[in-house]
């Protein structure tokens, strides 16, 4: 019995346990080299690629799909008025009966004829409803002054709010769903017990954020340098130019948010022994993210919400974009959102961390978040 | 030499291990047996680091232990598992770089060991393409991947067919014969009485046999002898210090005291008919397992 375990082990160097940081190293190689090596991932990468890239790059040509020349019969006086405008072909008529019989018989969409009743001294004639453009170029206007020409459009607002709580909504779900998953599948699989004898819980876990952190930036940084070569190709300066400030706001919310949200899709995870379970658990943490984002949508143009929603962790993210576009924010209040979104992406993760060490080795029934939390 | 000193733990309100300690030799092939739900899991957890005791002390060598003696021991957890859809290759290097190895010298060691198992089929198979009989090689590759200085295997033959055993048992003796203590738990005692040099059992978390299974045999209350005469042996019934396990016409199964008492049996009995066989009895071991526990 003189043999020595320390000593042999020392002594040939082999069985060094390997160092916290080489360890995450080690898990996060697998987990993206797994998701690397998976078909499925692969094409729905591709897809989201592609498909957002093209979208955004025949955005540029969709009003000229949808629009169309309108054949007009105009008498003399009638071509005068019309004189350079787009989208109308004129017909010369001799006079206002001819003009009529053409708009009856449906050669024309309209017709353009002088008229002694009109203050603009043209009358259109139609057949059920004349062409707006037409309406519109001919009719008088009052004289418009622009007070703020720069301030935002609510449409825009809306959109914006819309777009960027898709993109977080779809990363949290998608790869949340995936962190979940590789949780269970090593608890199902029984190789944690192998693996925490290995190494230790905490290092499972901030190996499988951290990897699938960079999976989900990697696919989403793709899919905007999609979207932006496919808006230069478009000429589409709407999603260069003016959301600039609002999307440099986003990315760090946005990458932080993430982190804690994987890291609670794990810890439900670690409750469960079994794939089937996982929704009974991870349905509160999607709750999270669901309504926050419902608010955003729904409360885009009401302000004292929008403050609101950008202090709370799930909703910054989309909320605080929305308020710099809108310019209703000071310019400390997105640094104080994402100090309360670090420290609780920060709790987040030592909670997580606590659930995963304690409930990981569980098998049988699933456990409640409250067991998780009590359990010693 | 790796020592349990007092180990206890409670899951909630129930206290699972109480005040354990056993040593586990160098050298040696140590056997943990136990009742289902003895605490024989929970232990092997502890060891490993797995699961924390509440209180106790664990020692290698007279030293506490650390995460780098863990590290170690090769492990294989009573739950089989690996990576269903992983390669074969690629999972063992996986295991392997936790204990510190290059994927040089994981994937050199990891190739060696499944021609040693007699893997059927591609090193880059998945687990799960493999026959199970083959995926319990893997499992005892994925043990042994980080040359351990001392295994630690948690019910290791079962779901194993008498091959695979066979070629199990020959990977551990050889493993123990290099110096490394060994502790394996098992249910099928024949195969424990078979392999150990010292067997550990526990009953409800608690010790109740440790030693040699020599030792245990002379700790047990009674020795036992048996007796085969060509008469009847009813008359062994009388004799003084002496009570009849088993009687069965001229075979009778008797304990003594000591060596004199059963000796005057065998006197007895020469005087009145001619012995054709005696001598002490071997106690099984189901059986001595049987009598510690339930005693």
């Amino acid at each position: 019995m003189s043999t020595s375990v320390t000593n042999t082990a020392a002594a040939d160097g082999a069985t060094n346990r390997a160092g916290f940081t080489t360890a995450i190293g080690l898990v996060i190689e697998r987990e993206i080299m797994v998701r690397l090596k998976s078909k499925a991932f692969m094409i729905s990468t591709i897809l989201s690629i592609v498909i957002f890239g093209v979208l955004v790059g025949v955005s540029g040509a969709l009003p000229s799909l949808f629009s169309s020349t309108d054949k007009v019969a105009v008498t003399s006086a009638g071509a005068k008025a019309i004189e350079g405008l787009d989208d109308i072909e004129p017909v010369a008529v001799d006079d206002v009966g001819e003009a009529k019989s053409l708009v009856t018989s449906e050669k024309v969409e309209a017709a353009v004829v002088e008229s002694t009743d009109s203050p603009t001294g043209v009358a259109v004639l139609s057949l059920r409803s004349a062409p707006e453009s037409l309406i519109g170029s001919l009719s008088l206007t009052p004289e418009v002054e622009l007070l703020d020409p720069d301030a935002p459009d609510p449409t825009l607002t809306y959109l914006i709010g819309l777009g960027l709580g898709l993109v977080f909504f779809m990363a949290a779900m998608t790869f949340g769903n995936t962190i979940a998953s590789s949780v269970v599948e090593e608890k199902q699989s029984r190789i944690v017990e192998i693996l925490l004898a290995s190494t230790s819980a905490r290092v499972l876990m901030f190996g499988k954020v951290m990897a699938c952190t960079i999976l989900a930036f990697a696919q989403i940084g793709l899919t905007a340098v999609a979207v932006l070569a496919g808006a230069a190709v478009s000429g589409n300066d709407f999603v260069l130019g003016s959301v600039a400030e609002p999307i440099a706001w986003f990315v760090p919310l946005f990458v932080i948010g993430f982190i804690m949200v994987a890291a609670l899709y794990a810890a439900a995870a670690s409750m469960v022994s079994r794939v089937e379970d996982l929704p009974s658990t991870s349905t509160p943490i999607m709750m999270l993210i669901v309504l926050p984002y419902m608010g955003v949508i729904l409360f885009s143009s009401n302000e004292t919400v929008m403050a609101v929603l950008s202090y709370i962790p799930f909703s910054a993210a989309v909320a605080v974009p929305m308020r710099v576009f809108l310019g209703t924010i000071e310019w400390w209040e997105p640094l104080l959102s994402l100090l309360i979104l670090a420290v609780t992406t920060l709790l987040a993760l030592l909670l997580a961390t606590r659930i995963f060490e304690r409930s990981i080795l569980q098998s049988g029934p699933k456990l409640s978040w409250g067991q998780a939390l009590k359990r010693s | 030499m790796i020592t349990l000193e007092n180990i206890n733990r409670s899951f909630g309100a129930k206290q699972v291990l109480h005040d354990l300690s056993f040593d586990i030799g160098d050298g040696r092939m140590t056997g943990f047996v136990g009742s289902n739900g003895s605490g024989k899991t929970t232990t092997m957890r502890i060891l490993l680091g797995v699961l924390a005791a509440d209180s106790g002390r664990i020692t290698v060598d007279g030293a506490a232990i650390t995460p780098r003696h863990r590290s170690a021991i090769g492990y294989m957890p009573e739950e089989r598992g690996l990576y269903p859809k992983m390669p074969i290759i690629d999972q063992l290097v996986y295991l392997a770089r936790f204990h510190g190895l290059s994927r040089q010298t994981a994937k050199k060691r990891g190739l060696e060991l499944l021609e040693q198992l007699d893997l059927k089929g591609e090193p880059t198979d998945t687990l799960e393409s493999v026959s199970l009989g083959n995926q319990q090689k893997v499992q005892i590759a994925a043990a042994l991947i980080h040359d351990p200085q001392a295994l630690v295997l948690d019910e290791p033959f079962s779901g194993l067919d008498p091959a695979a055993v066979e070629r199990t048992l020959g990977v551990l003796t050889s493993f123990a014969a290099s110096g490394a203590p060994v502790l394996f738990s098992s249910h099928q005692l024949d195969l424990v009485e078979r392999l150990v040099d010292d067997l550990v059992i526990i009953n409800d978390g608690r010790l109740v046999a440790a030693g040699t299974t020599e030792e245990l045999r002379r700790q047990r209350s009674l020795p036992e002898w048996t007796l085969q005469t060509d008469a009847d042996l009813g008359w062994v019934r009388g004799m003084p210090d002496i009570s009849v396990v088993e009687l069965d016409g001229s075979w009778a199964r008797f304990s003594a005291p000591d060596s004199d008492a059963a000796e005057a049996v065998l006197r007895q009995a020469l005087s009145v008919s001619s012995v054709t066989s005696f001598g002490p009895h071997e106690v099984a071991l189901n059986r001595l397992f049987q009598e510690v526990t339930q005693s």
